[in-house]
């Protein structure tokens, strides 16, 4: 497919019969894209779109358990339509827009506003996180109820950015969302262990550099608290970016025992490490930060044998003047959404580690599943919501972060040698990427 | 040498010569005129993010006595508390035309992505590191190395030692917060560099991470380390560590790591005493010490202009093309 693919412009209404795509690693089959669903393609209409996906990869649309729209508070880094947009791009039809905006998503009025702005203005689902305690303080519980309860259906609570340091407050957290089958997604971060400036893995590193070091067990200790306050409360716990080894062990060691915790791990850190850091380059600012090359090892393992569930992007979009400061003052965060997908398939695909089913499983139906969302993630199948992307698995590209349709450019990945695997994507059915 | 950026960046060729010719710039201090015309018409901007006295008129007093025309610009409360990011301020400050960028920013690395964003946009202003954060203090190790080298060669004339090698075989001692020391980082790359053995010492909690993967010699008991050295360089204790947990009280510090006037005694005579100062008498060095006929403190003072001199004199092409001094 050009870039000037007609998919973009194919109206709903329209028949669109996907030919001889590759299901997920099912084999060879065709698709027809009918009034948002799927219908079975020998129904397909004579004048039905047709694309030669012989070749091809489908999956279910991809869902980002983790992504930052800046949007409401800081547009001029993204907005809920650029995010989106690059949501789509990377063959996304979900995102889950975490709660630290300004003001904050920690009401089921401002989860509500988010969610009518991402229907009109999104090209992929927007569903709001709601904040764990208000204004993202660390102190009171938010609303979690209003907001599960609202239009926006909210199961899925987080600080991001601010870990829920008061294992009182977290115990309270997940008893209480247990009544409507919510998730408290933490960002496992002790703020006296690592400080106030932990911005580089505690190592060799950070040593040399004289950053302030972040030391491992600052994620891997709060994990441990949290799976056993989990354990405790019954209740549903999610561990955002795992980042070491030693959170690995303790997801292990929780999972065997049969604690509900699920964990995601981020594109870049199943590739980038510490190193990158050399150069003092604020782009490879992020939190948690890069690690070693062992940790990368751990997460990748991790990924391959479930123990970590999902890849979710931390997409964290920034305006320049926020990265153009010296190391440790500068915003963290790195772009994600649009590179995601090459990234797994770099890192684990074509190594031969995760098949085209397992992909599907730990960035569409899994991360779907978590965050409760009924429509997204489902299998290829008549009946379900036609939420598409189609792969190419051999393609090639470098990043070019000119050509992000991100509104900001911290891309960690521009001019590196990636896979570019994403050729189209289908939100309920409607065209929503193509090239 | 396009910038001074890391004691790391040099190599002993390129040391030997910034200290060779810091000798020379150490014949001007003592005239009464105090003038070379080597940098007239070239600017040099002292870009201080954080207080500084001694380093700051150091590099000014250097560049003056080469001629350049000196500022000195206080970032510290002005653009930067209006919200100014760190490339705006030093692109703003690079813009007017100035020949070097002398840099001290309380963060690691503001003056390594300083260059960068010069090279970016192809301006050819030099930077010279003044100090960043905890990361390094190259002209620090520089002027640690000028005063030291001068001291072996003069004192400790051993048989057989080679006076243009006068660190091989030295070991010596660098005392206190490793962790947040960019005097220690520098002089362990130059020292080391140089030839020398370095003996870090230090309670733990203020060795940095991966200290292990250094080229150096990590111990915790200064009692045994005193009479092994041929120098030892006292480390300032920083007031604000010490409600940091990094030790249980100053006495305690003093006990432990202080170079106190009982340890004098365990001192090899003719063992250097260094500080980069400024000094907390009484906590890291006893007054005794500083003031003892083995402090070469003063000395390291006043070779810091000379070492400052030689590497502007480097830096802004004050040497002609065969290197000869104008």
């Amino acid at each position: 497919m050009s870039p000037t693919s007609p998919l973009t412009s194919t109206p709903t209404t329209t028949d669109v019969l996907v030919l001889g795509a590759d299901l997920a690693g099912a084999g060879p089959a065709n698709l027809l894209i009918r009034d948002g669903v799927f219908a079975d393609p020998a129904d397909a209409r004579p004048d039905a779109v047709r694309v030669d996906a012989y070749g091809l990869v489908a999956l279910p649309g991809l869902v980002d358990l983790h992504t930052h729209l800046r949007e409401p508070g800081r547009e001029d880094a993204e907005t809920v339509t650029t995010g989106t947009a690059a949501a789509a791009r990377g063959g996304y039809t979900a995102v889950l827009a975490m709660a630290n905006t300004s003001p904050v998503t920690d009401t089921a009025e401002a989860a509500e506003h988010l969610l009518d702005v991402g229907r009109a203005t999104g090209t992929a689902q927007v569903v709001p996180i709601g904040a764990v305690s208000k204004g993202l303080a660390g102190e009171e519980l938010a609303e979690l109820g209003l907001m599960a309860r609202s239009p926006a259906q909210t199961r899925v609570f987080s600080d991001d950015g601010r870990c829920v340091a008061d294992a009182r407050l977290m115990r309270r957290a997940l008893e209480y969302v247990r009544a409507f089958d919510g998730v408290i997604a933490q960002h496992a971060q002790d703020p006296r262990l690592a400080g106030p400036d932990a911005c580089c893995d505690e190592g060799p590193v950070s040593g040399r550099l004289g950053l302030p070091g972040w030391p491992a067990v600052a994620e891997a200790g709060i994990v441990a608290r949290d799976v056993g306050l989990a354990e405790l409360t019954r209740s549903r716990l999610h561990v955002c970016h795992v980042s070491t080894a030693e959170t690995v062990d303790v997801l292990r060691w929780a999972k065997a025992r049969g604690i509900a915790v699920t964990a995601e791990v981020t594109p870049h850190h199943l590739l980038l490490t510490v190193d990158e850091l050399l150069g003092y380059d604020p782009t490879f600012k992020v939190n948690p930060p890069l690690r070693s090359a062992e940790d990368v090892a751990a997460v990748r393992e991790a990924l391959t044998d479930g123990t970590i569930d999902v890849v979710a992007t931390d997409h964290a979009p920034h305006a320049r003047h926020d990265k153009e400061h010296a190391f440790v003052d500068a915003a963290p965060g790195m772009l994600g959404l649009e590179t995601a997908l090459a990234v797994v398939v770099e890192t684990m695909v074509r190594p031969g580690t995760l098949g085209w089913r397992e992909v599907a499983t730990r960035m569409s139906s899994v991360p779907a599943h978590i965050a409760r969302l009924g429509g997204q993630g489902r299998p290829l199948a008549v009946g379900e919501p036609a939420n598409l992307t189609l792969v190419d698995p051999t393609r090639r590209a470098t990043v070019d972060r000119a050509a992000s349709v991100s509104l900001s450019r911290n891309n960690p990945w521009h001019g590196r040698d990636l896979p570019d695997p994403v050729v189209a994507t289908w939100w309920a059915g409607r065209a929503t990427y193509g090239r | 040498m396009r910038h001074l950026l890391s004691a790391a960046d040099l190599d002993a060729a390129e040391t030997t010569g910034i200290l060779d010719l810091a000798e020379e710039m150490a014949l001007v201090q003592g005239r009464p005129v105090k003038k070379l015309p080597a940098l007239r018409g070239r600017t040099v901007v002292n870009l201080f993010f954080e207080d500084s006295t001694r380093t700051r008129s150091s590099f000014e007093l250097a560049g003056k006595w080469l001629s350049a025309d000196t500022i000195n610009i206080s970032a510290k409360g002005s653009s930067v508390s209006k919200g100014e990011s760190l490339r705006d301020t030093v692109l703003t400050v690079a813009s007017m035309g100035v020949d070097a960028l002398v840099i001290r920013h309380m963060a690691s690395g503001a003056p390594l992505q300083a260059a960068r964003w010069f090279a970016e946009l192809g301006l050819g202003v030099h930077v010279v590191n003044a100090g960043d954060g905890t990361h390094e203090h190259p002209t620090q190790a520089l002027l640690d190395a000028f005063t030291l080298r001068r001291h072996f060669r003069a004192s400790q004339p051993d048989a057989g030692r080679d006076d243009h090698q006068p660190f091989a075989g030295r070991r010596i001692a660098v005392v206190g917060d490793i962790t947040h020391s960019r005097v220690a980082r520098s002089n362990v790359e130059l020292l080391t560099t140089l030839g020398a053995g370095v003996v870090l010492v230090a309670p733990p909690t203020l060795l940095p991470a991966g200290v292990d993967t250094w080229p150096v010699e990590v111990r915790d008991d200064l009692d045994r380390v005193l009479g092994e050295v041929d120098a030892v360089m006292m480390l300032r204790v920083q007031r604000e560590r010490m409600s940091g947990g990094y030790f249980p009280t100053p006495r305690e510090y003093t006990v432990g790591y202080g170079l106190t006037r009982a340890r004098l005694g365990l001192l090899r005579p003719g063992t250097a005493i260094c500080h980069p100062g400024p000094m907390n008498r009484g906590l890291e060095i006893s007054a005794d010490a500083a003031d003892s006929a083995g402090s070469l403190i003063l000395d390291q003072v006043a070779a810091g202009v000379s070492v400052r001199m030689s590497v502007l004199y480097l830096l802004l092409g004050g040497a002609d093309e065969s290197g000869a001094v104008r």
